[in-house]
């Protein structure tokens, strides 16, 4: 039942991606999403598809496990575009009823399919091809100039691991946790929505228990095996940055800057505002 | 009305590459008013075989019968199987989930249409045959103890009035006096309230003592389904599928060895002295 | 039996309590305070070193209790609990008490925190600081103890009771530390689960000489044992060799606690009559006493 769901969309195979650094994985997300943002022409757009497009081939996994992620954000996808259509100010191209779709709104409407299509595909890479583990080593790293803010990123990394490990276990005792109530006649289909959140009761109520018990034991057993916050750890797989992990960050860095400074150019960025122009005007 | 498992197959992940075989062309008839004991490994399909009973799981091939009925008939009304075929799982936190033990009972009785006071004439009545203490009725069911709540769980079960009675490992992490008194308390239920138990376990001391029928799971096969006697001759076969036989059994099996008049039979320490010694005294 | 005979060294205590007295107050829903509750009642107990030391008792006669002293997981409300040398209550040695004083705890998916077999066996010596290069080694040779270095690229999830529960000692001894503590190890296992584990807890024992507290109600995993000490109600009500222990069969079972098989037939034969020693502990030496006999 419950256990078919899968958590962490790791894709196990064997690619330069996988192998990068998560440091490098995560800031690429991040100006990348940086860059995708400040785009004014569509010059920047081209250059950043075909960025991410060299990624995709360069990780080896399937393109319809990247698109996966498009579906789950197909709700705010299609909110962003209607609001964009019918609230942006401009110049009318159809008008009915009250509502009216403008040539502003039109555009506005496809940058944002474009960008949150691409952020969703961009960060759906890096989740793919970083095991969640890594993913909490890097961040752990990454983030580990935060520690002067006084933010304890050693620890927050460990929860966010110890979250993983049992996030499976927790699933698993659901599973049985509803077979036990389904044995006493309980009953998690039929009825309204109201009904259905009531028949969860016997499920959590003993779920919750059980989560607070293992969290106690645990908070124990890592006491017992001396675990005092994050300082004075050594680790047993530091990262440690590769030749290759250098010349992805000056890819990236050289992309990006030229991806931004092409796409904010303002010779480029003003031969196509009056080629717009000249076309609505027509 | 017997339950009956006809050529039943599971089989998990069949699409992949590697699909495991929970359960493997399993037949068993179980007619009512027996005492049945299901022991095996981990992972030899005994929690899997217990969960087709009640429709739990439905076989990826083969049928089960109950009343007559084919309960993996898409019609089928699950939720009246289950009234008839109770199942208690190992851990009892998992199912206690109410604010006090005897509105955790009415749960069951509720749910398969029980009014309010039928279910908790249900609830005292199933409480009373677990020996639940009755200071503890409206006690909070995470202050019990380990056997208080496994009681608790059972009359969860039995409050629904079934006609079988699984309990999966019932005496898990109890000491030896609190496994010797949920057992006795299950062979009382069978004795005076008629009810047909299949007991699953892997301590092999709790299934000899109790049962008449014993079921040896393997690999999602039945590999013996005869009286505990016979079972339990096969000692050197059950060891192979990493199943410990009766201490008293195997130190009788090896007297008759070393030329011994022993009854090879044994289950308890009780009949073993009295057999060694009865041998021993013939000797003489 | 089957073990050679151990040299001991009296003044090696690697663990000695002293009148160790533990109280708490019971409270009612409301935090009222209601009464109070002596789970330790005066417990005298101490392990040297390279020892194999039984702590016997049903649920909640204290001896989880005591073994969380060991750890300084709980502080003692009389009494002291000294570990390698160190007071449990001295605030600067809490963590060379708990690195000393390695513990593995009953229930096996609620203390490996790795996400694979050997980061899990590497934790506790990340904890203490110990270098990269080391840990690798400590991981290998800890994991090589307990059989599972096989397995050392597994998720936890995919392993058995008894192997999980061996993962959990092996994170323990990769802290290196002076003895093992075991509180009920098997108590959620399979047979076959308590078998393996038992095995691997008695290796440690006669090869790597590890002084180890093996804390269970099931009385056939300490048929082997050096000591043995018993618990009731808080208090240590038995102490003696296994074979000691296990001649008091009424005692023990008004302790309710499970006598071994061979013994229990032992016991018995003997009432009816029969010469039988005292104390008999396994199938063989049963079979041997009863074959004399004859």
């Amino acid at each position: 039942m419950i256990r078919d769901i899968t958590i962490g969309q790791y894709y196990q195979t064997k690619s330069v991606m996988h192998r990068l650094d998560p440091r490098v994985k995560l800031l690429g997300t991040l100006l990348f999403v940086i860059a995708i943002f400040t785009y004014k022409n569509p010059v920047g757009y081209v250059l950043g598809i075909i960025f991410l497009c060299t990624v995709i081939k360069l990780s080896h996994v399937p393109i319809k496990f990247i698109t996966k992620g498009l579906k789950g954000i197909l709700m705010i996808l299609l909110l962003t575009v209607l609001i964009n259509l019918f609230l942006t100010p401009g110049t009318a191209l159809v008008s009915f009823w009250k509502l009216t779709i403008t040539y502003e709104g039109v555009a506005v409407a496809l940058t944002m399919i474009l960008r949150l299509t691409m952020l969703i595909m961009g960060s759906s890479i890096v989740t793919l091809t970083t095991t969640p583990n890594n993913l909490t080593d890097g961040l752990e790293k990454g983030l580990g100039f935060m520690k002067i803010f006084r933010v304890p990123v050693g620890d927050v990394a460990m929860m966010m691991s110890i979250a993983l490990r049992f996030i499976p276990i927790l699933l698993e005792e659901t599973d049985r946790i509803m077979k036990a109530q389904l044995a006493r006649g309980a009953d998690f289909e039929s009825g309204n929505l109201v009904k259905k959140a009531r028949a969860l009761v016997p499920v959590l109520v003993p779920l919750f228990v059980s989560a607070f018990r293992r969290a106690g034991d645990l908070a124990m057993a890592m006491e017992a095996r001396c675990y005092r916050g994050g300082d004075g750890r050594t680790k047993m797989k530091p990262l440690i940055y590769k030749k290759r992990d250098v010349i992805a960050y000056i890819v990236l860095f050289a992309f990006m800057v030229i991806s931004i400074w092409m796409g904010r150019w303002s010779v480029i960025t003003d031969f196509f505002n009056s080629l717009y122009t000249d076309l609505i005007l027509k | 009305m017997p339950l009956i498992l006809d050529h039943v197959s599971q089989i998990y992940n069949a699409d992949t590459e590697n699909p495991v075989k929970a359960l493997d062309d399993v037949n068993l008839v179980i007619p009512e008013g027996q005492f049945i004991g299901v022991i095996g490994h981990t992972g030899s399909g005994k929690s899997t075989l217990i969960q087709h009973m009640n429709g739990l799981i439905l076989p990826t091939s083969g049928n089960v019968y109950y009343n007559g009925k084919d309960i993996t008939d898409k019609d089928f009304n699950k939720k009246e199987l289950r009234k008839h075929v109770g199942l208690v799982f190992q851990y009892p936190e998992h199912q206690l989930f109410e604010t006090d033990v005897f509105a955790d009972v009415c749960f069951g009785p509720g749910n398969i249409g029980m009014t309010r006071k039928e279910a908790e004439m249900a609830a005292f009545d199933a409480l009373r045959k677990v020996s639940f203490p009755e200071d503890l009725y409206y006690a909070s069911v995470f202050e019990l103890s380990g056997g208080q709540k496994r009681r608790a769980a059972i009359a969860g079960v039995l409050a629904m009035k079934p006609d079988f009675l699984i309990l999966d490992e019932p005496t898990a992490g109890l000491d030896p006096v609190g496994r010797t008194e949920i057992l006795d308390m299950v062979s009382e239920l069978h004795k005076t309230a008629g009810i047909t138990i299949i007991l699953v376990s892997h301590s092999m001391e709790d299934v000899a003592r109790y049962v008449e029928r014993v079921v040896v799971m393997d690999k999602g096969r039945v590999a013996y389904d005869d009286v505990p006697r016979e079972v339990f001759s096969h000692s050197e076969e059950l060891e192979a599928m990493g199943l410990a036989i009766p201490e008293p059994s195997k130190i009788a099996r090896q007297l008759v060895k070393n030329g011994l008049d022993v009854d090879p039979g044994v289950l308890t320490s009780e009949e073993a002295a009295d057999s060694i010694y009865k041998a021993l005294m013939k000797n003489r | 039996m089957g073990k050679p005979h151990k040299v001991k060294l009296k003044s090696m205590d690697i663990v000695k309590t002293d009148n160790l007295v533990f109280e708490y107050i019971r409270r009612d829903d409301e935090g009222n305070p209601t009464g109070v509750t002596t789970a330790l009642d005066h417990v005298n107990i101490d392990v040297r070193q390279g020892e194999f030391v039984g702590i016997l008792g049903h649920n909640g006669s204290g001896k989880s209790t005591f073994a969380k002293h060991l750890n300084a997981i709980l502080y003692p409300t009389e009494g002291t609990v000294i570990v390698n040398g160190m007071n449990t209550t001295d605030e600067d040695k809490l963590w060379d008490v708990r690195s000393s004083a390695g513990m593995v705890f009953q229930n096996p998916d609620n203390q490996i925190i790795g996400q694979v077999v050997e980061e899990d066996v590497g934790f506790g010596p990340e904890n203490l600081g110990v270098p990269t290069k080391e840990i690798w080694s400590r991981v290998e040779e800890s994991l090589r103890a307990v059989g599972m270095l096989e397995h050392r690229l597994k998720s936890p999830g995919k392993l058995s009771g008894g192997q999980k529960q061996r993962v959990s000692i092996a994170g323990v001894l990769a802290m290196h530390p002076k003895c093992i503590i075991l509180d009920e190890p098997t108590a959620m296992l399979d047979p076959s689960g308590r078998r393996e584990v038992v095995r691997a807890i008695r290796g440690l024992n006669d090869v790597e000489k590890m002084t180890v507290i093996l804390i269970t109600h099931y009385m056939d995993e300490v048929v082997h044992a050096d000591r043995i000490f018993v618990m009731d109600k808080g208090k240590v009500v038995m102490q003696g060799t296994p074979r000691e222990i296990f001649s008091e069969v009424p005692a023990l079972e008004a302790l309710r606690l499970d006598v071994p098989g061979p013994t229990r037939i032992a016991w018995e034969l003997k009432r009816k009559g029969l010469p039988l020693p005292d104390g008999i502990l396994t199938c063989e030496e049963l079979i041997t006493e009863i074959e004399k006999c004859r």
